[in-house]
């Protein structure tokens, strides 16, 4: 059973780096950046279980975290194209 | 463990595995952005909420799924906020969204072509 969604989160995964790589736009990638984020926390788990140490869920919180601020960052980048932009800056001015 | 519950955690686990690679499917499938960004959400609400339940269930009550939750309340707050930040970046950069029809003139008669609308 955990071999089926190891399998499964595998595939897509395979899928999810199939569109960051064909992704007209800068955002599709940073869309499936964030997919394969997801799903390497979710790979992290069942992997975890599958070998009967469910102790590297750890990691997975830690990935999820990053994973959140890896993606507004490059966004804002993108955004503003300056990751030290300030919002109140231009209302101030 | 009794039966019942390595049941249900079997077919959570299951519909699980099911929608991740339904998520990803549509992921590469779907025409445009905004579409992408609708399959991709599957995989962070449904897919992972059923997975993370399911396993919830094969671990008991301990330690492990204490931080299986954690995970979940996790998913629950950033998928939004990443979606959200998304499609606010795409809309700043002049993206639009691909309409399947326009719908000023819909008493225009229907056309008969073959491909029922759909912009290939």
């Amino acid at each position: 059973m955990f071999v089926a969604a190891a399998v499964a989160v595998l595939v897509a995964l395979a899928l999810a780096i199939t569109r960051a790589i064909m992704g007209p736009t800068v955002f599709d990638r940073v869309l499936a950046g964030n997919s394969v984020g997801t799903l390497a926390i979710m790979l992290l788990a069942v992997v975890g279980f599958l070998t009967g140490r469910p102790e590297f869920l750890d990691i997975g919180l830690t990935y999820g975290l990053l994973n959140l601020i890896g993606t507004l960052a490059v966004l804002k980048f993108f955004r503003h194209g300056d990751l030290a932009y300030d919002v109140d800056d231009e209302l101030r001015s | 463990m009794t039966l019942t519950v390595e049941i249900a955690s079997w077919v959570l686990i299951l519909l699980g595995s099911f929608f991740t690679v339904a998520g990803a499917f549509g992921l590469v499938r779907m025409p445009e952005i905004f579409t992408r960004m609708h399959a991709a959400s599957v995989i962070d609400t449904l897919a992972v909420g059923l997975l993370i339940l399911g396993m919830s269930l094969q671990a008991g009550f301990s330690l492990v799924t204490l931080k299986l939750l954690f995970l979940l309340a996790l998913f629950f707050f950033t998928g939004p906020v990443v979606t959200h930040a998304l499609a606010q970046a795409c809309l700043h950069e002049g993206v639009k969204p691909m309409l399947r029809e326009d719908r000023r003139d819909r008493n225009r008669p229907q056309s008969t072509n073959a491909n029922d609308g759909r912009q290939s």
